[in-house]
């Protein structure tokens, strides 16, 4: 295993393998590129929130009395 | 019982990842954030069974994951349909939805059975190896291929017919590809 996941799975866009019926070529990976793409933008766009004070209040209280640093919006690798 | 604080900033870190998943995977965002919460909890309460120097991103995905199937598992029993799929029963409550964006794709992911939609989740958008989701969903990597591969086409489908403007240039290679896909 690795330590850093890697980016989205370059095979997203060539779904031709593991046991799915083949469909028309061109136009099936434009679409599953649209799919991957528009799949990552919402994902991202939650990612980009950041972390809600919730959260990390939450942490600190459940460290006890330890403190730790403010919550960190730029927690993107 | 005090936690490394270079360890709960790598955790801190990792929360929008975990909200992000969570939301992807129940669809509803206050659900998720009390998904994120358990998952926090658990893992302060269990940081020992971490082994220091493994993937810390996959062992809380892990958390929430497990943590969702339990949850899920419960409801499922209660809302399963005839087709033997979770349907629904969340995204029915349009008003914990409209927070959210890109509701035709949430709503498609919703159609998905969640052995599909996790797989694609974390290989799609979370980037995860399919090594890694395999781990995380503790099935074969092969199960994760063919879950992510059916995930994908049915999303296809799903938003080829919603979206025909968006997704391919072509209505009667559309409609072939629909029906390719009806069992």
């Amino acid at each position: 295993m690795t330590e850093k996941p890697k980016g989205p799975d370059p095979n997203m866009n060539n779904p031709a393998e593991a046991g799915t019926k083949p469909r028309s070529g061109g136009l099936d990976r434009q679409i599953q590129a649209k799919i991957g793409q528009q799949l990552r933008a919402m994902y991202d766009e939650v990612v980009d929130q950041g972390v809600p004070d919730r959260f990390a209040e939450l942490l600190k209280k459940l460290d006890g009395a330890q403190s730790t640093p403010k919550s960190e919006e730029d927690s993107r690798k | 019982m005090t936690t490394d604080p270079a360890t709960l900033k790598i955790i801190m870190a990792i929360v929008p990842k975990l909200r992000a998943f969570a939301i992807s995977l129940s669809g509803n965002v206050d659900r998720a954030d009390d998904l994120v919460q358990e998952t926090l909890m658990r893992a302060i309460a269990n940081i020992d069974s971490f082994e220091p120097g493994t993937n810390m991103q996959a062992w809380l995905f892990t958390i929430l994951r497990n943590r969702f199937r339990s949850e899920y598992r419960k409801r499922k029993r209660e809302v399963e349909d005839a087709d033997g799929h979770y349907t629904d029963s969340l995204v029915s409550q349009p008003e914990q939805t409209s927070k959210l964006e890109y509701k035709e794709l949430r709503a498609a992911l919703e159609k998905l059975p969640s052995d599909q939609r996790e797989a694609l989740i974390l290989v799609g958008a979370s980037g995860f190896s399919y090594e890694e989701a395999a781990a995380i969903c503790g099935c074969a990597v092969g199960t994760i291929k063919s879950r992510v591969n059916r995930a994908r086409n049915r999303l296809a489908v799903e938003l080829d017919v919603k979206s025909i403007d968006d997704f391919g240039p072509d209505r009667n290679t559309r409609a072939v590809l629909a029906a390719n896909d009806r069992r």
